[in-house]
């Protein structure tokens, strides 16, 4: 049915239990749908820097046309000793369907800890993150319906971003805008963060143009571009709005930063 | 023939079966609220104009002419609301001229409802009707499907229960035009600010029997904030694959006439980024 739909990913996850086979169903067998997801809406964005990386979502929650929760964080630090989390080195941020979300955060804190009590140090960020691949995968045909970034500083110190489907397949990257107004988002990160699109003016023609050069944004950069990103995706998508929650993961530790936005 | 052009039905409905969707038409998921009071009637509106999620525009105008002592407030499809009020508006005008009397607002309600229900829904106009005529002050709303209710306060749209809500608290029957205009304004606020439908600022429209007062974005909560740095690029940032000049900028003259318009011509200022 959806062969014509232009984006699949709009469409939630491709399958459903109201598109299973009907054809041996007896005369008069009434169908029985099971709905278990909902759409909580709100958006996401994770850029790496040289030696720190930014965690950001809103902190609306809402269902339908309706706001559930004006404060409802989706970014969360992972692996803490203590149950304030205040020695954490990863941050999951995830959005779509929030219960689904929360139930995978509270699955990966917990193997974060049992590594850090069994190993005496935490986890890496890519150990975490494969590990978390493989959590999503193991529910390949009943998935947690949420689209998962995880952050945190590599072996070296540098900023790494992991970003992930909603059965398990994942990627470094530099930067990544998830959920609702992720569209939005993700062009506008690509052109700032990434200078696609961008050449050196006058260094040449048509396509012998030279590409601005990249190179590693500033902290407070990145900052500006976090909350810039929102403040647009608020002004044309409805499920966006209320707080911006940002963590910055540094070697120093998490700071946690919450901004407010527009309410409407 | 009168009426709409039904030559596409066969085509998009073999589409539709073989799993194409119905194009996203624009509806403004709303909140739209009418209040009378001692000597007029008080009817408002939130701006924001919605396509599913995206907001398609955020200053859009949901009070409607219909004629100068009647004005109508639209929730639903867009292009409903629109076409629908400026119909009725129409004929209304030829009917004054025909009957040489004014035009009343149950005549406004009684077109409407019998256009409406004749499309036994389709056409998605949702729509509080306000006005003062000879008979005196009425307010009234109608619903897609044809029906019609007359109450002294109306809600609709997406935001009708968190407007009603402000009408149940604080609404009493002696009512002040200062204090049906403040009630109505706080009425589209909850909308604006509990319902994902509804945004950015209030239309009023006060109609009373000497004139019609609109007041366009009356009040204004939801100003952009600033951007915290500049997006300007540097001229010459973007690749010219190719470029073909067919016209010059000092020859465009040949071809139309400029004029530069005044200050009090140009209506509406677009919202444009600096």
């Amino acid at each position: 049915m959806a062969m014509f739909s232009q984006n699949p990913l709009l469409n939630g996850p491709n399958y459903s239990f109201s598109e299973a086979p009907k054809f041996n169903a007896p005369e008069g067998a009434r169908e029985h749908r099971f709905d278990p997801y909902t759409d909580n809406g709100g958006s996401t964005l994770a850029i790496a820097g040289a030696d720190f990386t930014i965690m950001a979502g809103d902190t609306r929650l809402t269902s339908g046309y309706s706001i559930n929760s004006r404060f409802h964080p989706k970014v969360f630090k992972i692996g803490g000793t203590t149950s304030d989390q205040s020695d954490a080195t990863l941050v999951l941020s995830v959005v779509g369907f929030s219960a689904d979300g929360e139930a995978l955060k509270e699955r990966l804190d917990a193997i974060c800890k049992m590594y850090r009590y069994r190993h005496g140090k935490p986890m890496s960020v890519k150990a975490c993150a494969q590990r978390l691949s493989t959590i999503l995968y193991q529910k390949r045909f009943f998935p947690y319906y949420a689209y998962a970034i995880l952050g945190g500083l590599d072996e070296e110190g540098k900023g790494a971003v992991y970003s992930y489907d909603p059965v398990g397949s994942y990627e470094r990257e530099q930067c990544r805008a998830g959920g609702a107004a992720a569209s939005l988002i993700m062009p506008f990160l690509d052109n700032q963060v990434n200078f696609k699109n961008q050449f050196i003016p006058g260094s040449g023609e048509g396509h012998a143009l030279q590409e601005r050069e990249r190179r590693p944004l500033s902290r407070q950069e990145v900052e500006t571009l976090v909350k810039d990103a929102f403040d647009g995706a608020v002004e044309r998508h409805i499920e966006v709005g209320d707080g911006l929650q940002m963590m910055i993961i540094t070697k120093e530790g998490i700071e946690e930063v919450v901004l407010p936005l527009k309410r409407d | 023939m009168p009426g709409f052009d039904f030559s596409n039905y066969n085509r998009n409905a073999a589409l539709h079966a073989r799993g194409v969707p119905l194009p996203k038409a624009t509806s403004t998921g709303t909140t739209i609220v009418g209040c009378i009071y001692e000597g007029g009637v008080v009817i408002a509106a939130d701006t924001r104009a919605t396509s599913g999620p995206i907001v398609a525009d955020k200053n859009c105008e949901k009070l409607h002419f219909i004629s100068p002592n009647i004005w109508c407030a639209g929730a639903g499809t867009a292009a409903d609301t629109e076409f629908t009020t400026a119909l009725i508006s129409s004929q209304l005008e030829l009917h004054s001229l025909s009957t040489g009397r004014k035009p009343r607002v149950v005549t406004v309600m009684t077109m409407l409802k019998q256009h409406l229900f004749r499309y036994q829904g389709h056409i998605g106009a949702y729509l509080v009707v306000a006005g003062v005529d000879p008979t005196g002050t009425h307010l009234f709303t109608v619903h897609a499907h044809g029906s019609t209710d007359k109450l002294p306060y109306v809600t609709m749209g997406s935001g009708s229960l968190a407007a009603m809500s402000v009408f149940e608290t604080q609404w009493k029957s002696k009512l002040t035009q200062d204090e049906a205009v403040k009630l109505c304004a706080d009425a589209i606020e909850a909308g604006i600010w509990n319902d994902l439908g509804s945004g950015s600022n209030v239309d009023v429209a006060i109609i009373t029997p000497e004139k019609t007062i609109l007041k366009r974005n009356y009040i204004k909560p939801n100003e952009r904030t600033q951007k915290l740095k500049s997006y300007v690029f540097p001229k010459g940032t973007t690749a010219v694959l190719n470029e073909k000049i067919t016209i010059r900028k000092q020859d465009i003259g040949n071809f139309v006439s400029i004029s530069d318009l005044t200050e009090a011509e140009t209506g509406d200022k677009m919202e444009v980024d600096t």
